[in-house]
């Protein structure tokens, strides 16, 4: 869906999504800027929720071997 | 000493005789009423009835002891087999096993004094150090990727902080370093243990995490080698160490103090429904602003629309034809004036004409003679004897013949 947001930062992705909106309540842009803002808004956006909903905890813990093994939880 | 023997005579004592005199000994020597003694605990006992039994010893001596169930009830660490502590209590004799005990009140570690004096300095020498500075404490991301854990692997406070990672920020991810949190070798396994996950770039922060306990059970954490390796350490540290009350010298030295475990992970994490809040108000932001720019923008374009009616090209066409229109009226008006002037020349001229033609003088009586040829005679030599020739009166033409030649006069 979102292939090229893949592997980005929630946190990159929601600066992003804020700088984008404060440009555009500025409101000095062409047609054309104001909607590929608009539409790179729409998909940071959804991005940051599908990480938001789809997160589950991952545990891992270093074992006495000195390995990370996932534990469950 | 006011007692003596009830046989004088025979000079001997009965054995409660003895033991009464030997208890008044005790008795009436103040400093025995409230002793300290520091000795190893050996022989305990716990009787049904709850009272505790057992011995002090140290190398050379022993020490009977009893402690009521009263008072055993107000201990908060367990008396066990080789506890080096220090009871205070009143020093007697137990007449009935002709052994002088003493009746313990309250039980501290040994070394607890010294505990506590350990404790006030190291604080007051780190703190002079600046290892407590609030300058050197680091702010803790936003947004942690992924939380290092240094703790004990099977105990409450680890799972009270999954439970509150789960349920508030489950975006994130764990890394966990056991290790033993109390006793002799806590101190140098919570260092290593640190020192292992502040190595690693994967992790954006670190819960230290205990908890709670006696002050010798969270001793660990007020060790100097546990506090350098905190301050020492590259990532920011949430300590969340015993309960609200307890301070330990990590805490003071830890980027944030969390009063318990729980606490700390809520700290490391932001909220992930306040997040989902904000994020929807993002979004909403972006649909009011493009929803705006629109509105904005067609507000303009009909301004522009009304102007441009008033001086745009349809305008100048309209008022062109206009212009035209009245071109041409004034075009017409011309023409009939000038046809009107024409005609009237015309009629003075065919007047004016009238006026010096001919037919005047025909009308006079003069007439036009003319040759067959129709050249006009004007002198008598074209007037021989015998031509004919054409006379032109006002109303016609006749011909005639010359009759004789006629004479110049």
């Amino acid at each position: 869906m979102n292939s090229e947001l893949d592997g980005m930062r929630f946190e990159d992705a929601l600066a992003e999504l804020e700088q984008i909106v404060a440009r555009l309540e500025t409101g000095d842009l062409t047609l054309e800027e104001s909607l590929d803002l608009f539409e790179r808004g729409q998909l940071l956006s959804d991005y940051c929720n599908g990480q938001l909903n789809s997160a589950t905890l991952r545990v891992e813990q270093l074992t006495e071997h000195g390995e990370i093994v996932e534990i469950e939880t | 000493m006011a007692y003596s023997p009830s046989r004088p005579t025979e000079n001997s004592w009965t054995v409660s005789e003895l033991t009464r005199y030997i208890q008044e000994l005790f008795n009436i020597d103040y400093r025995l009423q409230d002793v300290r003694v520091e000795g190893e605990v050996s022989n305990f006992t716990r009787a049904r009835s709850g009272h505790l039994y057992f011995t002090m010893k140290d190398a050379a001596a022993q020490l009977r002891c009893v402690m009521w169930r009263s008072a055993a009830e107000r201990l908060f660490l367990e008396l066990g087999e080789g506890d080096a502590i220090i009871a205070r209590g009143r020093v007697s004799v137990y007449e009935k096993q002709g052994a002088y005990q003493l009746y313990v009140e309250q039980v501290t570690p040994a070394g607890r004094g010294n505990l506590a004096l350990a404790f006030e300095e190291l604080k007051r020498r780190l703190e002079q150090e600046g290892l407590f500075a609030s300058e050197a404490k680091k702010d803790i991301p936003r947004f942690p990727r992924k939380i290092g854990i240094v703790t004990s692997s099977d105990a409450a406070a680890l799972r009270d902080i999954l439970n509150v990672l789960k349920r508030r920020c489950p975006l994130v991810s764990v890394l966990i370093a056991p290790t033993l949190v109390q006793g002799s070798e806590a101190p140098a396994q919570i260092v290593r243990a640190l020192r292992w996950i502040d190595g690693r770039d994967d992790i954006d922060v670190i819960i230290m995490a205990r908890g709670g306990g006696s002050i010798e059970d969270l001793w660990a954490f007020n060790t100097e080698e546990v506090a350098r390796a905190v301050f020492e350490a590259t990532h920011p540290i949430i300590c969340g160490v015993g309960h609200e009350t307890d301070f330990t010298i990590a805490d003071f030295v830890a980027d944030v103090r969390a009063p318990t475990p729980s606490a700390a992970a809520e700290v490391s994490v932001p909220d992930g429904t306040e997040l989902r809040a904000y994020l929807s108000g993002l979004q909403e932001q972006l649909l009011v602003c493009i929803d705006r720019w629109i509105t904005d923008r067609y507000g303009r374009v009909e301004a522009l629309e009304r102007n441009l009616r008033h001086l745009g090209p349809l305008m100048r066409i309209n008022n062109s034809a206009q212009h035209v229109d009245t071109l041409l009226n004034r075009l017409d008006n011309a023409m009939s004036r000038r046809l009107e002037r024409l005609h009237g020349r015309l009629d003075l001229a065919q007047t004016r004409l009238a006026t010096v033609g001919p037919q005047a003088t025909l009308r006079r009586g003069y007439a036009i003679v003319r040759k067959k040829d129709g050249s006009i005679v004007r002198h008598v030599a074209q007037a021989g004897a015998g031509k004919l020739l054409s006379v032109r009166v006002s109303d016609g033409e006749f011909v005639v013949t010359v009759v004789a030649d006629g004479h110049m006069s």
